[in-house]
């Protein structure tokens, strides 16, 4: 009986094992592709966290330059209700050969979505009014207030912009 | 001192507020946009001036390193191809210094029209003095002007059309039917339009 118990255990034990393996396969190898639709409720949270949208891409050298600043500012202020999301524009076609890649290598540990939706002209304004279209752009708000960003951060500016939603 | 202590901060203060206003600059539709003199790949000066016949221009903002501009590269020939006959010839401009882009400088610029048989001219904005007047922000960003009265009236302010990716995919030519509104003595019905592009690098 004893062994038959530990039989199961030990199934059970070497069952969820590889299911927790298969779940971080698929993490890595598939990321949440988004429309303007789905994208919206990440931008709208109400839940006193404060968000920190960076729009990037891979191909995109000033947004690359900048990631590290964010990667530090998720890690500075992940005990402070911080959270940092990177929207990624690549091209659909690029993401399997470039953008899980680069995540890979560069072992990031902000979330990252891609936002894939052709009608740029009707959701660019939608995530901010002044927004012409250029990347890098962040956006940073929380429940009371929002800051939008079509400029390159280094991490003391960043830093510095995250301090007026933080007080 | 306490008079110059004032003073510099003062100063600080304007010189601050005075760059943070330049990305609300820039022309809207409806201004006059002035003209420009810049090198061309060929390697002769170029002006707006220069073109007496033209009913107005298509002012493309691009360069050699932005993947949406090399994207677009095929369509901006075939709008030239198109409305160059017809007076609105297509004028590229690199808007990027060199410094912050490597391989966007003038001779790569020479490298990349001969590669792809551009049909209009390529010009270096030398000294990021031209893209700043028209309030250019990203590549590529296209300023559809207008010839009236000697003038050149902006009459659009945007993107090609409204798919980068995939030029199957259109379902929308803003700049041809800005062109052919303009053409039959009509005001563009939509007169801009947004898409992600590439900041342009300054350093």
């Amino acid at each position: 009986m004893k062994k038959i118990q530990l039989f199961f255990c030990l199934a059970i034990f070497l069952v969820s094992c590889k299911e927790e393996a298969k779940t971080d396969q698929v993490k890595t190898s598939t990321i949440p592709s988004y429309n303007y639709k789905e994208l919206a409720p990440l931008l709208a949270k109400r839940d006193g966290k404060i968000y920190v949208i960076n729009f990037w891409a891979t191909w995109c050298a000033p947004c690359v330059k900048e990631l590290p600043a964010f990667e530090k500012l998720l890690d500075t202020y992940k005990d402070q209700n911080v959270e940092v999301l990177l929207v990624s524009l690549d091209f659909p076609s690029q993401i399997q050969s470039k953008l899980i890649p680069f995540i890979k290598k560069k072992q990031l540990k902000s979330k990252v979505v891609v936002m894939n939706d052709p009608d740029q002209d009707s959701w660019i304004p939608k995530i901010n009014e002044k927004w012409s279209g250029a990347i890098p752009a962040t956006l940073i708000y929380n429940s009371v207030k929002r800051g939008f960003y079509e400029q390159s951060f280094d991490y003391a500016a960043l830093e510095n912009e995250l301090q007026k939603f933080l007080n | 001192m306490k008079t110059i202590k004032t003073i510099l901060l003062v100063s600080i203060f304007i010189l601050i507020t005075a760059f943070t206003l330049i990305p609300d600059t820039g022309y809207k539709v409806g201004d006059i946009a002035t003209d420009f003199n810049l090198e061309n790949v060929d390697g002769k000066m170029v002006s707006l001036s220069d073109y007496k016949e033209a009913k107005g221009f298509v002012v493309v903002f691009t360069c050699n390193t932005c993947p949406y501009s090399v994207a677009y590269e095929d369509r901006i020939i075939a709008l030239d191809k198109k409305y160059k006959s017809q007076g609105y010839p297509v004028i590229a401009i690199n808007p990027n210094d060199p410094k912050a882009s490597n391989g966007d400088s003038l001779a790569d610029m020479k490298v990349r029209a001969e590669e792809k048989g551009f049909t209009f001219p390529y010009l270096f904005d030398k000294g990021q003095k031209v893209y700043p007047q028209y309030g250019a922000t990203r590549t590529p960003h296209i300023y559809i002007l207008q010839k009236e009265n000697k003038k050149l009236h902006v009459a659009y302010i945007g993107a090609i059309d409204n798919n980068s990716r995939n030029p199957e995919s259109v379902t929308k030519k803003y700049v041809e039917d800005a062109i052919d509104a303009l053409l039959v003595g009509e005001k563009p019905k939509k007169n801009t339009s947004r898409a992600i592009g590439c900041s342009i690098k300054s350093l």
